[in-house]
């Protein structure tokens, strides 16, 4: 035995990453996708395991801002890193994220369980506040499938959501006017 | 479907990671951005006995530009090459071609080498290097060689590496600023797998005739291939519409693939033709606009 295989020759691991703005510590197996480890070690029950390998999208979640398949990595290398799940956009259903609202309000959910993996790649998206044509919004969103195949309503709800983190929560900027009323 | 057990290592060095490579040899598989590995993995398809996750080797995320070459670090994000305006400069090839990899989930964590060392006859990089005539940089106990991208590609998933190698890194010759270049893409969906692609780099003198042409086509062979019974017959003519539909139909006499569940071979041979066609004529295009705004 060499002390390069005493290293490796473990079937767990201690992580320690930042989970929607808090740090968190626990010992892992090294074969848990992020997936798991988020649904199961986490609670953070809004990561939808669809497929499990990639296809679905389902289990989308911002990993250092950016969007990424959970399925498609192991908790272990999530170390260091900071990861966001649609949990940490609002504390309770009275305090709805301007993505959330803009969604409840499109009606850019049917069943829901691609809702999670769509707001979080909308807060993506929106990061760079330009608006953006239905074709656009299409093609930014087309890495999740959503088999209610309720897509029209999901392409009002980004834009509808840009325009609410463009123009504050009425989501109407209207005239110069108005917004130096509002400002 | 969940990942076998494996032991996993996570080298932060080329050095442990090629150690771990020669010890475990064909029991171990590299994982890098796994949006190929991770899958099969995940559906069993794969069962190594080691994992080697080489994402902590800060050594291979480096874009550098050395001259006319610009080397990419096995492990840069795909989604960093995609948006790295300096990438965009010194080779536009890279950018037109990466938006069509997967999704941006995919190329965010996507890497370079790993796309690269995967060797899918229809993925985008590969069929990038080919056209460019890249250099993959291969890093084993023996040192680092280099092969030329043509030459790394054996076959359907198969590269020219030694059990105890590791890709390293990919060098892009910096494309000459009066060049055009264009990327094709024929897929059922936005994000799929190609049926057919074609990657085209074009220079043309005063008189709008080719002086140079690289033209690439992936998925219609086990590996990506060099278009060159078309860029023979384009050097010298006029880039006329004529010119280039009649050139890019002899490349469906060398479309290799029988009739598979995406597509038959014909409508294959049929896309790989139009797929060439319109990736010169868009690659002229290009061409004649840096022209008209560059120089």
């Amino acid at each position: 035995m060499t002390s390069t295989e005493n290293k490796y020759d473990t079937d767990t691991r201690t992580v320690t990453l930042r989970v929607n703005g808090r740090e968190v510590t626990r010992e892992v197996p090294t074969r848990l996708t992020l997936a798991d480890f988020l649904r199961d070690d986490l609670d953070l029950v809004s990561v939808h395991l669809g497929c499990e390998h990639g296809v679905c999208g389902c289990c989308t979640v911002l990993l250092d801002g950016g969007s990424v398949r959970s399925c498609l990595m192991l908790a272990v290398q999530a170390v260091g890193h900071e990861v966001e799940t649609v949990e940490s956009l609002s504390a309770d259903q009275n305090n709805l994220h301007p993505i959330q609202e803009a969604f409840a309000e499109e009606q850019g959910l049917q069943c829901g369980f691609c809702t999670p993996a769509m707001v979080l790649r909308t807060k993506e998206i929106l990061a760079d506040g330009q608006e953006r044509s239905d074709d656009e919004v299409r093609d930014e969103i087309s890495g999740i499938l959503c088999r209610c195949t309720g897509y029209q309503n999901i392409i009002n709800a980004v834009q509808n959501a840009g325009r609410k983190l463009r123009c504050g929560a009425s989501g109407g900027c209207g005239t110069a006017g108005d917004e130096a009323k509002g400002a | 479907m969940k990942p076998p057990k494996f032991m996993y290592c996570d080298p932060d060095s080329v050095e442990e990671a090629v150690a771990l490579k020669s010890r475990y040899g064909h029991d171990s598989l590299v994982l890098a951005g796994g949006q190929s590995l991770m899958p099969m993995l995940n559906m069993r398809l794969a069962n190594p006995d080691v994992l080697i996750d080489i994402n902590r080797v800060a050594a291979l995320q480096q874009i550098t530009r050395d001259g006319d070459v610009l080397e990419v670090g096995a492990g840069v994000r795909q989604s960093v090459l995609e948006s790295d305006p300096a990438v965009a400069a010194a080779v536009p090839l890279l950018g037109l071609a990466i938006p069509f990899i997967g999704h941006i989930e995919n190329r965010h964590r996507g890497t370079v080498g790993g796309s690269i060392a995967h060797a899918d006859a229809a993925a985008e990089l590969p069929c990038a290097a080919v056209t460019l005539d890249a250099t993959v940089v291969l890093h084993g106990t023996a040192g680092r060689r280099e092969v030329a991208a043509r030459d790394f590609f054996e076959g359907f998933m198969t590269n020219c590496c030694a059990p105890d190698e590791l890709v390293v890194a990919v060098r892009f010759p910096v494309t000459p600023a009066a060049s055009g270049s264009a990327f094709v893409e024929h897929a059922r969906r936005q994000g799929d797998f190609a049926l057919a692609a074609s990657a085209a780099v074009v220079a043309l003198d005063a008189e709008r005739r080719f002086t140079s042409v690289a033209v690439g086509v992936a998925g219609i062979a086990a590996t990506p291939v060099r278009a060159t019974v078309v860029q023979d017959a384009l050097i010298g003519q006029a880039a006329t519409a004529e010119n280039i539909a009649a050139a890019a139909a002899a490349i469906g006499d060398t479309v290799s693939s029988a009739d598979d569940m995406h597509a038959t071979g014909a409508y294959r041979r049929h896309l790989a033709v139009t797929v060439v066609k319109r990736a010169i004529t868009a690659a002229v295009e290009n061409a004649a606009a840096v022209e008209r705004n560059g120089s």
